[in-house]
Parts: C-alpha cells; sequence; structure tokens
C-alpha cells in the first residue's frame, strides 16, 4: 500500500495548496480542463491522464496549486466525469474531499444538439435547466428542445 | 403584463391567459377603439407568414397604432447579413413593441432578452406559436361557453404540430380529457403525453377518426404532410382516414365545433364549411381580438 502510493507520488507529484481533481475518466481530462478555464492558467498544473486506478481501470488526474473553485464553477465537469472527486490541499494536507454533482442549470460549455436553434445559428451563450440529473437531460432555454447524454457535444 | 413579451404559451399563467380571452371579447364587442394612437407596432417577418402578419397588421391597425417592419427578409437589412441582435437592438428603438416571427427555434426568446421592449412570438421555427393558442382557446371557450371538462380531440399530425401540443399543454389547466387520432408514425411526443400524465389527467389514442366523433366537444383537425412519412407508401395507405367530410358528422354531439389552424388543404371537405358545426373561419377572425387585447395588455393602456 504504501508502495504503491509512493510510486503514484513520484507520477504526478504533490501540490502545497491548491484543488486535487481525482477520478477523471481519462478521455475527459481535457474537456475539464476547459471546461474549467485551466489551459491558460499562469500557476503550476500537474496532469496525468491513463493512471492506474482499482476503481476505474484508467483515470485520469488534474492538480491545480493555488486555486480553490466555487462549487457551481466546478459542478460544471460532473457533465463529463460525473465520478470526480475534489480534494482540497493546504500545507501539502488533505483539507476537504467531495464528490461533484449535476448542477441544476448550465451555461456555455454545452452545444444545443437541435441544428435549427438559434445558438447554433448566431453567437448567443447557451443556457440549459437540467431537467433529469440522473439519466442526464438539459432543456434549452431557447429552442426549449431537450439534449440528452447521447446527444450532448461541448463547445 | 404590462412590458411582458409572449415568447411561449407558460410565459403567462392560467389567469394571465383568462385575463387575456377576457380582453378579447371586449374587442370583439368593440373592435374600433383608437386607444394606440401614439404607439408604433414593428412586424419583422424574417420568413413569410401572410396570415398572421395581416392578423396583428389589421389588430394594430384597429387599435389606431402605426405600424412598421418587413413582410420577408429579403427586403430588409437581413440579407445585408445583420445579425438577430442587431436588428432587434436597432427596431427596438423604432417601437414600442415588436411582434416578430423567424424560421429558427428560439429567436424569439433570444430577441426578448436583447431588446429594449416586448417581444410577441409569432412562430419561431417549430417552437412555439402562443398566439395562435390564445385564439384556439378563446374560440373553444366562445363555442362551449367555458374551458372547463371538455372532451378535445385532436385529429392528424400530432407529432410535428406546435399548435397541438402547444394548446395541448394549455388545456392541461382546464381538466380536459384528450382524444389523439392519428397515424402510428405522427402520435404526439412522449413529452406532451408526460405533461397530461403529471397533471392527473387521460387522453386516449386511436388510429380512426369516426368512433371519436360522437364523444367530444371539440374536434381540432390538423394537416397531415406527405414530407413527414419516411415511407411514401405508408402516406398513401393512411392518407383518406384523417379526411373529414360532412357526412361523419351525423352522430356529433349538438355543441361540437371543428376548429383548425388553417390553411388547410383537403383535410376538411368543402361540404362541411356550410355546417353550423365549422368554426374555423371565425377562428381565424378570432386571432384579430386577441391579438388586439395582447397589444393592449402588453402596452399597458388596459388595465
Ligand atoms: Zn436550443
Amino acid at each position: 500500500m504504501e508502495n504503491t502510493d509512493q510510486r503514484k507520488e513520484l507520477k504526478v507529484s504533490a501540490i502545497e495548496n491548491g484543488t486535487v481533481i481525482d477520478h477523471i475518466p481519462s478521455q475527459s481530462v481535457y474537456q475539464v480542463l476547459r471546461i474549467l478555464n485551466l489551459t491558460e492558467y499562469n500557476d503550476q498544473l500537474l496532469i496525468g491522464t491513463n493512471l492506474e486506478s482499482r476503481k476505474m481501470g484508467k483515470k485520469g488526474i488534474i492538480k491545480v496549486s493555488n486555486k480553490f473553485f466555487k462549487s457551481d464553477e466546478i459542478n460544471k465537469i460532473a457533465l463529463v466525469a460525473p465520478s470526480a472527486t475534489l480534494i482540497l490541499i493546504k500545507d501539502f494536507g488533505v483539507s476537504e474531499k467531495k464528490k461533484v454533482e449535476i448542477p441544476s442549470r448550465v451555461e456555455k460549455i454545452v452545444k444545443c444538439f437541435n441544428p435549427n436553434c438559434i445558438t447554433n445559428v448566431e453567437d448567443v451563450v447557451t443556457r440549459f435547466e437540467v431537467v433529469n440529473k440522473d439519466d442526464l437531460k438539459l432543456r434549452c432555454h431557447y429552442c426549449e428542445k431537450i439534449t440528452a447524454k447521447d446527444t450532448m457535444t461541448f463547445k | 403584463m404590462k412590458n411582458k413579451s409572449l415568447v411561449s404559451i407558460n410565459d403567462f399563467t392560467r389567469d394571465e391567459h383568462i385575463r387575456i380571452l377576457d380582453l378579447a371579447g371586449n374587442f370583439e364587442r368593440r373592435p374600433k377603439q383608437r386607444i394606440l394612437e401614439d404607439y408604433v407596432v414593428a412586424t419583422l417577418f424574417f420568413e413569410p407568414s401572410t396570415r398572421t402578419r395581416l392578423s396583428f397588421e389589421s389588430a394594430a391597425t384597429r387599435l389606431g397604432a402605426r405600424v412598421i417592419g418587413f413582410s420577408e427578409p429579403g427586403s430588409s437589412s437581413v440579407q445585408k447579413g445583420e445579425s438577430l441582435r442587431d436588428t432587434i437592438r436597432t427596431v427596438s428603438n423604432y417601437a414600442d413593441i415588436i411582434v416578430m416571427r423567424h424560421p429558427r427555434e428560439g429567436s424569439a426568446r433570444f430577441a426578448s432578452e436583447v431588446s429594449r421592449v416586448p417581444v410577441i412570438n409569432a412562430g419561431d421555427g417549430a417552437n412555439q406559436h402562443p398566439t395562435q393558442t390564445l385564439l384556439d382557446l378563446y374560440s373553444i371557450r366562445k363555442t362551449q361557453g367555458t374551458l372547463d371538462n371538455l372532451n378535445v380531440a385532436f385529429i392528424g399530425d400530432l407529432k410535428y404540430g406546435r399548435t397541438v401540443h402547444s394548446l395541448t399543454m394549455a388545456l392541461c389547466n382546464y381538466n380536459t380529457s384528450f382524444h389523439l387520432v392519428s397515424p402510428a408514425e405522427l402520435k404526439l411526443p412522449s413529452s406532451v403525453k408526460m405533461h397530461i400524465k403529471e397533471r392527473q389527467l387521460v387522453y386516449h389514442q386511436y388510429t380512426e377518426m369516426s368512433e371519436v366523433i360522437p364523444k367530444v366537444d371539440i374536434l381540432y383537425m390538423t394537416r397531415i404532410q406527405k414530407e413527414r412519412f419516411q415511407d411514401p407508401m405508408e402516406y398513401e395507405k393512411v392518407k383518406n382516414s384523417y379526411i373529414l367530410r360532412n357526412s361523419m358528422l351525423d352522430n356529433a354531439k349538438s355543441n361540437l365545433r371543428i376548429l383548425h389552424p388553417l390553411p388547410r388543404v383537403n383535410e376538411i371537405t368543402y361540404d362541411v364549411d356550410d355546417n353550423p358545426k365549422a368554426y374555423y373561419f371565425t377562428q381565424a377572425l378570432n386571432g384579430v381580438f386577441v391579438r388586439q387585447a395582447l397589444l393592449a395588455a402588453i402596452l399597458g393602456v388596459v388595465e
């Protein structure tokens, strides 16, 4: 146990203060970075993909130094990484752990699936109400049509 | 309702719907009241719809308002590639209220958010057409004396008809029993049926019109379009099953009235037109009174 933990540490080093987003599906890591606007982050950022995980097989992890997210900001990633866990780090120690939750409203990040929706024709910020959290369904504020998990794409 | 946009039928409460119907009744009794003489109404038709536009312009003119706008995008700056956002912002400097029709779904909601003045949706793609729904409610109440506890049949294309969807939603406020007659391919979408169930109301589905006619108070006919069928043979098989002929009305209740959003193609034969149960032309006229009521209420010139 001690041994595997140490080996993991070698792969992705520890941060002093900040947020660790763990248990991200490997293929969603870059999407999570985009959703959280971390692609141009100016402080230390550590990214791991295809790491071994007993729970998930392969997983991704992101460690963001000196950044603590607001919950409505971080909950956006639940759409692509519902399994993600957040670990808040203070002085190299775990200060809090929590799961992400699917928010009741989603803005900007999701595209409406309806090609005839005004948001796909003109430069309009998308807005959705989450009408079903278990079997993910978003109702477009504009065209009122439902974008479901299988038709969902990200901006 | 003052300064409130009407984009979706659910933007107004049940009480507000009733208020509009009552006001429309006043305008039916006295259609010419010059209460909007100081007002400018813009009608922006990004896709042509002569019927709806004339109905709005007639409503505005009868109230003394000035009407500006365009009847198709070709005659406007839209053709030069101006965005909807910019067109609406510009026009909302010139008018007190905007009536718009647009081929994209969600366009009216977006316009209501960038406009300085209220917006009335006169149809946004396949999404909403709330003034049609209000004139349907007006016609139902007028012919039946009430909106409560009625048996209403919808016939034809129940899948793609936005008119049917939003009238069904609105009628769910009035303990309606729904009778849904359509080919298997064109059934009412499950999202709308869910809405009926959530309100603890009942619906029955049929593929034949004949057994429904004696049971109902309102027969709401719609047009079946060939393009809606994957298999053209299927259309050929069903097309004659959803045509209403005068002889089919012998067993109907005396209070039954036939509605249709118009234009019709062949789904109601001409021999029905002279039957006192035919109400579809009056229904279209009612649209003017309902639109007068909306303009007056949203501009705040009536209480
Ligand atoms: Zn949409």
